[in-house]
């Protein structure tokens, strides 16, 4: 029986499992909106904005694991998606984005609602369509599928013309696919593998460096492995945070820009570095030239394209993190004669001094409210069993610092991209993956206002969505960089409005608390975290002047860190350019 | 260096675009290019110029193999191979340099494809070097027009390097 391109297309979502769509409506996609309405194995998510959407679907595939699927009119619903999509591709993460198109007929005269989204977003998808044939729909998607979730995953996009989705076909849904020009490689190389092995053997001041590959393989269990095996200390990127725990002994926390002293420290001093599922972003290498200037390095990725594209290495190995791990770590305990602790003490202390030379630390005040210390507040109130999703600025550098992540896919954040306005939609979306678990937005003031819209979302589908806005009244990461490096003039990083947020909250139909001292950091917390079961707005009014430090400047080797000077309680005078 | 890239890809639209812009979203750059179908016409083949130093080459190489409609990726510079390009050429010679302008073209093996009055339109098919050698030759007496087909390759049989 011939059935419709819409009814394909929601046939094959059901197929790959899929239970929600992220999307909004408009006039090309009516049919398949249509096709919705009384749908019960699917739901759709109505955001208030094409890019909520997205970011709901990105935050419900990392949260997850599963891909994010959504679903968004042509033209503008498609332009607005690509920062979106942009964001999920920097960070590899799974999402089929289902944009409306004019009728092939029309494509190309400029018709109304039309853009060439195929041709905008061919940069920023793993891999893009425009179909053309309903009888090409179902295969399509299904490659979609693949090619989304597999190898290095990442966005693919399926642009329908209107006209495919009225004609008809029989639908034939392809249980298994070849993709000719797609072939990721999974397993590393026997021979590098062994390489590697003999290099850590020889190793004295190894550090493993994990990234959000470690995550996406889920290859946590092999890395703490390795890890305690070898005794080699981990520190882990943004995108990797929660592979590997940060209460473990072995844990350096993150590297980079505003990594940890000891974990810069490490990577300088290290003999070896064993970078698992990163691609060196110039965030984590700072003066690529002067990046971990003693050690070999070992590069396992599973995109090929991510080694070599940064700095040198010695041993390359293509393959999936998990896959290459638990060869590696056959091949070490054959090997190994329990030498390692001695092998490492030395390097061990070392280590540890860095740690207590200069933990993460901030000046505290019981006057006003210091940003780190809500997320202070946050962690121990929670016990770290919440997912955490940030904004993107200082909030996020706090949240990745004074949070402790122990496990994967706790910790989601816009890492590449660094895309303000993502972690709203994303704690949506995460909280959609689990409903019953505390998911917790830390916001600032500026990037909250950049999908604030989301509210309505988060209110009608009853996810009790937790918001801790740090505010003070600027952008402030660029404001630090002001401060820092620009003689203090603030330009345009003021935001001389800002809203009343528990009013908006209110507004919304949901919570809004505020605190601006420090003694009601914790009974807000309290309240908004467990008492109260709808979505709440956390107003935290905090002290403007607190900057992210280490900091590490743009272009300079990452042992040269800035640090924050103990200082007395004074506040600066604010200096506004206008 | 100077490297000669073949693409063995699917024969869709977009894929150009893709390749393309691979090329300049990342700062490579190109030469030549040249596209035709294959003998299976779901296929085409291409042939890219592109220079740059190892790291970029192997990035290069790297982000061709990456794309989903690329199948396969060869740097023929690596193998024992042949180049040819194809450039129309039209010769605005004074009379008294006709006779030399058809001599040339004779030792090149050139082909007189047309000619009026005052002008000869010559294809010559051949490796870089003899092209840039007529070129070269033709400087001086006068060219009006040029256009180049860019370089195809194919790898030689049985003969390693």
């Amino acid at each position: 029986m011939k059935i419709t391109g819409a009814e394909i297309l929601i046939e094959s979502l059901k197929k790959e499992g899929v239970k929600y769509i992220f999307g909004y409506p408009g006039g090309v996609v009516l049919n398949i909106f249509d096709m919705l309405y009384e749908e019960k194995d699917i739901n759709l998510i109505l955001t208030r904005h094409e890019q909520g959407a997205v970011h709901a679907a990105d935050g419900y595939a990392r949260a997850s694991g599963k891909p994010g699927v959504v679903l968004v009119t042509s033209g503008p619903g498609a332009t607005n998606t690509v920062t979106g999509i942009a964001t999920a591709a920097m960070d590899s993460i799974p999402l089929v984005v289902i944009t409306g198109q004019v009728p092939t007929m029309l494509i190309g005269n400029d018709a109304f609602q039309e853009a060439d989204i195929v041709g905008i977003t061919r940069p920023c998808t793993k891999h893009n369509y425009l179909v053309k044939d309903v009888n090409e729909l179902a295969r399509t998607i299904k490659e979609a599928f693949i090619i989304a979730t597999s190898g290095r995953p990442g966005p693919v996009l399926i642009d329908l013309p209107k006209d495919v989705t009225v004609g008809k076909a029989e639908f034939v849904w392809p249980e298994k696919l070849d993709i000719e020009g797609y072939k990721p490689k999974y397993e590393g190389n026997k021979w590098m593998i062994s390489q590697a092995a003999g290099m850590i053997e020889k190793s004295k001041k190894a550090v493993i460096v994990a990234g959000g590959g470690v995550v996406i393989s889920a290859a946590h269990k092999e890395l703490k492995e390795l890890a305690e095996m070898a005794q080699i200390p981990v520190t882990t990127t943004l995108m990797g945070i929660g592979c590997f725990p940060e209460t473990h002994k072995l844990s350096l926390g993150m590297p980079g820009m505003h990594g940890t002293y000891y974990a810069n420290k490490a990577i300088q001093e290290a003999d070896l570095l064993i970078a698992l599922g990163m691609r060196f972003d110039d965030r984590v290498t700072g003066k690529v030239d002067a990046f971990a200037p003693n050690a070999s390095i070992i590069h396992v990725d599973i995109d090929p394209t991510s080694i070599r594209k940064n700095v040198r290495v010695d041993v390359p190995i293509v393959g999936d993190v998990k896959k290459v791990l638990s060869v590696l770590n056959k091949v070490l305990k054959t090997e190994s004669k329990g030498q390692w602790t001695q092998v490492r003490k030395a390097w061990l202390n070392q280590v540890e001094q860095w740690k207590k030379e200069r933990p993460l630390s901030y000046t505290k005040s019981d006057q006003v409210i210091k940003p780190q210390f809500v997320v202070e507040k946050i962690y121990e109130l929670t016990r770290g069993d919440a997912i955490i999703t940030t904004e993107v600025g200082q909030n996020q550098m706090w949240a990745a610092q004074f949070y402790k992540y122990d496990k994967p896919r706790t910790f989601i954040s816009s890492g590449g991209l660094g895309t303000m306005g993502f972690g709203f939609p994303a704690a949506i979306g995460a909280q959609f993956a689990f409903p019953d678990k505390l998911v917790i937005d830390i916001a600032g003031d500026g990037s909250i206002q950049m999908n604030i819209q989301e509210l309505a979302t988060a209110v009608l589908n009853k996810l009790p969505v937790k918001v801790a806005i740090l505010n003070n009244g600027f952008l402030g990461m660029v404001r630090q960089w002001q401060e820092l490096f620009f003689g203090e003039r603030y330009s345009h990083t003021q935001l001389d409005i800002v809203p009343d947020f528990v009013k908006v909250a209110e507004s919304y139909q949901a919570a809004g608390l505020r605190a601006t001292k420090p003694s009601e950091v914790e009974p807000v917390l309290k309240e908004g975290l467990f008492k109260i079961k709808k979505p709440v707005f956390m107003d935290f009014q905090v002290d403007w002047t607190e900057k992210v430090f280490p900091m590490v400047p743009a272009g300079a080797p990452i042992d040269h860190m800035l640090f924050d000077e103990p200082r007395e309680e004074k506040q600066k005078k604010l200096k506004v350019v206008k | 260096m100077r490297h000669t890239i073949t693409l063995f890809v699917e024969n869709k639209f977009g894929v150009l675009s893709r390749v393309s812009g691979l090329f300049s979203g990342r700062g490579y750059n190109i030469e030549s290019l040249s596209v035709g179908e294959t003998i299976d016409p779901k296929y085409a083949q291409m042939t890219i110029v592109t220079s740059g130093d190892d790291l970029i080459i192997e990035q290069i190489n790297k982000q061709l193999n990456k794309l989903i409609d690329v199948i396969k990726v060869t740097d023929v510079t690596e193998f024992e191979h042949v180049e040819r390009e194809m450039i129309l050429i039209k010769i605005t010679p004074k009379p008294e340099k006709k006779a030399e302008v058809l001599n040339l073209a004779g030792i090149f093996r050139g082909r007189i494809i047309d000619s009026s009055e005052n002008t000869y339109t010559i294809e010559i098919t051949g490796d870089e070097k003899k092209i840039e050698a007529f070129i070269g030759l033709m400087k001086p007496i006068g060219i009006k027009e040029l256009v180049r087909t860019g370089k195809v390759a194919i790898l030689r049989e049985g003969i390693k390097k």
